[in-house]
């Protein structure tokens, strides 16, 4: 954490400079308040699926130890924008992208990033929950297996951390070496947020967590997120408005591969300042 | 229905749709239909159980023919070491541990060419290869699985022993080694075919979850994909083992027809399907004698080891498969 927030320090001139920048193109963004840091900070974005515009110059700074939501109809690139943060894309062959993209102040869009610290920074969560036909154990310790050297009482504690953190360990602590497909789906997820936080990442992103969970499921996992946040940063794509107004801190709202509106998330639903905000998030599309 | 459909014609007027005019299919004529395809189907179904009832009941009454003769003790049959059946001098032997053995050493060469190179053409193509070299090798890999066995048969003898073994050693022209190789080389398309449908059939929100966490290419392969796809992939071993035992083509032609109990590679290795077809195509066996019956004995074993086999394999399915939905 402390590696990212120096890190962001040292960039602060050129933050500044690209403030300027990105208040000059896209009128609608709001910059969050001077004193918080940046956790991501996108500047002149643009992403392509071949000869295809996903996503046209964004300008979006993502603040640290918030949760940040990304709401918007389908096909309107907000996935996509979240699979850049820890480049999911490049096992996509046709997918690339332009501008800069900085976490930890570095562009990590260059080629000399080194894509697997990235991804132990930049932690994700998908739609669905996709646990490895392993144990409970051996699902949250594979990603500290692949970065780390650890002795069995390291690797335990550290399993044991990250199920805590995650609200699975009272469920789960009597059958850590059953295997783990044997969870519901809702403590599938709560695994796999687990498994990402057990590498210690500064970063989670979520791809519509909950979107195959159950209501019941879909609200543990959001009280998670709430408590994750003092510790994480964490973007969230969801389709569920409400889901996007309970637990998050910021909002940006897409449409068409572009961001129509960013802020704080009260503002956003009560005060929105776009017409076409304000018809997405009151229902009258999307 | 006919009545119907007209009556609403005449009420809806003009905005009755063109389907009022058409006949309704005569719903007993398909029920008919229905019987006479749920007939065909059953009776399809029911030739293998019936084919297989037979070929165990044929095995059983004829391998019986051997065992009841009194020169034949089953202990001294499953026990001995030296195999003598079908030879017209000399005292009669007959233990099925040289053909048994003839069969293990030859399966075993053979499964150690086919498993490592199959499994690891299955990694690349379902991992690595980019769609258009897997467009490739996919049809080459076809053409070997569609190569006839005999021809491979000859290949081994002509090719495999000159010009690959006999350079390295005392081979003898019809030998283990060579036959086991070629009996390799039948099996590695079965097993990269198999292996590869599993290891595609592993979702890839598994791989993405393992990409996500910071694994590279090798890892999200050897950690993540080969072992949730392992039931699938013993499988093709286990299909491939069976294949192999139950080669005939080109062990009778290449691994010689003297049953040895060595673990010389070298040497000349009678397998039990190889005894099979040198017996039956000999003109001395007439049926009720002793070497007619001992084709039987020996099927009978064949049938065990290749019926173990895929026991054994529905078993691992059962117990070891992952279901993905």
């Amino acid at each position: 954490m402390s590696n990212l927030a120096s890190s962001t320090r040292m960039n602060q001139s050129r933050s500044i400079l690209s403030n300027t920048i990105a208040q000059a193109s896209t009128a609608t963004l709001e910059t969050p308040a001077e004193n918080e840091s940046i956790a991501i900070d996108i500047t002149g974005f643009n992403a392509f699926y071949g000869s295809f515009q996903a996503l046209h110059d964004l300008n979006l700074k993502i603040p640290n130890q918030k949760v940040t939501a990304f709401i918007g109809p389908s096909g309107c690139g907000k996935s996509t924008l979240l699979k850049w943060c820890n480049r999911m894309n490049d096992i996509v062959p046709i997918a690339r992208a332009t501008g800069s993209l900085n976490v930890g102040g570095r562009n990590i869009l260059t080629r000399s990033t080194d894509v697997v610290d990235l991804r132990r920074q930049v932690g994700m969560v998908f739609q669905k929950a996709n646990p490895f036909p392993k144990s409970i154990f051996d699902n949250v310790a594979y990603g500290v297996r692949l970065h780390y050297k650890t002795s069995r009482s390291e690797l335990s504690d550290l399993v044991e951390w990250s199920l805590k953190k995650a609200a699975l360990w009272d469920e789960v602590k009597d059958r850590l070496k059953r295997s783990a497909l044997g969870l519901s789906g809702g403590q599938q997820q709560r695994l796999c947020i687990a498994r990402a936080i057990a590498t210690g990442p500064e970063i989670l992103l979520m791809d519509e967590p909950c979107s195959a969970l159950d209501p019941a499921s879909t609200a543990r996992i959001e009280d998670l997120i709430f408590e994750l946040r003092e510790q994480f940063t964490i973007v969230i794509v969801t389709h569920n408005m409400q889901q996007a107004a309970r637990c998050s801190d910021r909002t940006a709202f897409f449409f068409d591969g572009k961001i129509v509106e960013e802020g704080a998330t009260e503002d956003v639903f009560t005060r929105p300042r776009k017409q076409q905000t304000e018809d997405y998030v009151t229902g009258k599309f999307g | 229905m006919n009545n119907t459909s007209a009556g609403q014609g005449e009420l809806l007027g003009d905005a009755v749709s063109p389907r009022g005019k058409l006949r309704p299919r005569s719903s007993a004529a398909s029920k008919r239909w229905q019987a006479v395809v749920v007939t065909g189907l059953v009776f399809c179904a029911l030739v293998s159980v019936f084919t297989t009832i037979g070929i165990i009941l044929m095995l059983v009454v004829e391998s019986w023919g051997f065992f009841s003769d009194d020169k034949i003790e089953i202990w001294k049959f499953l026990t001995g070491t030296k195999w003598t059946v079908g030879q017209t001098q000399g005292e009669l032997s007959y233990g099925i541990w040289p053909l048994l053995s003839g069969t293990l050493r030859i399966t075993g060469i053979a499964m150690m060419l086919a498993l490592p190179m199959g499994l690891v053409s299955a990694i690349y193509l379902s991992e690595y290869a980019s769609k258009r070299t897997r467009s490739l090798l996919k049809p080459t890999l076809e053409i070997l699985a569609g190569i006839p066995t005999v021809v491979l048969g000859f290949f081994a003898v002509k090719f495999i022993t000159p010009y690959m073994l006999e350079p390295l050693g005392d081979f003898k022209t019809f030998n283990a080694t060579s036959a086991g190789i070629a009996v390799g080389i039948l099996c590695i398309p079965l097993v990269a075919s198999l292996a590869e449908d599993a290891l595609r059939a592993v979702p890839n929100r598994l791989r993405e979850g393992a990409y996500g966490l910071g694994a590279n290419r090798l890892e999200v392969t050897l950690k993540v994909v080969v072992p949730a796809a392992l039931s699938g992939i013993i499988s093709a071993f286990l299909l491939a083992l069976a294949r192999a035992i139950g080669e005939t083509m080109v062990v009778a032609l290449a691994a010689g027809s003297t049953p040895t109990l060595t673990l010389d590679p070298r040497m000349p290795s009678q397998t039990m399907t190889g005894f099979i077809v040198e017996t039956f195509k000999s003109e001395s066996v007439v049926p009720g004698t002793l070497s007619y019956f001992s084709i039987y004995a020996v099927a009978a074993v064949l049938f065990l080891s290749t019926f173990g086999i895929t026991l054994v394999g529905q078993i691992i399915r059962m117990k070891y498969r992952e279901v993905y939905d």
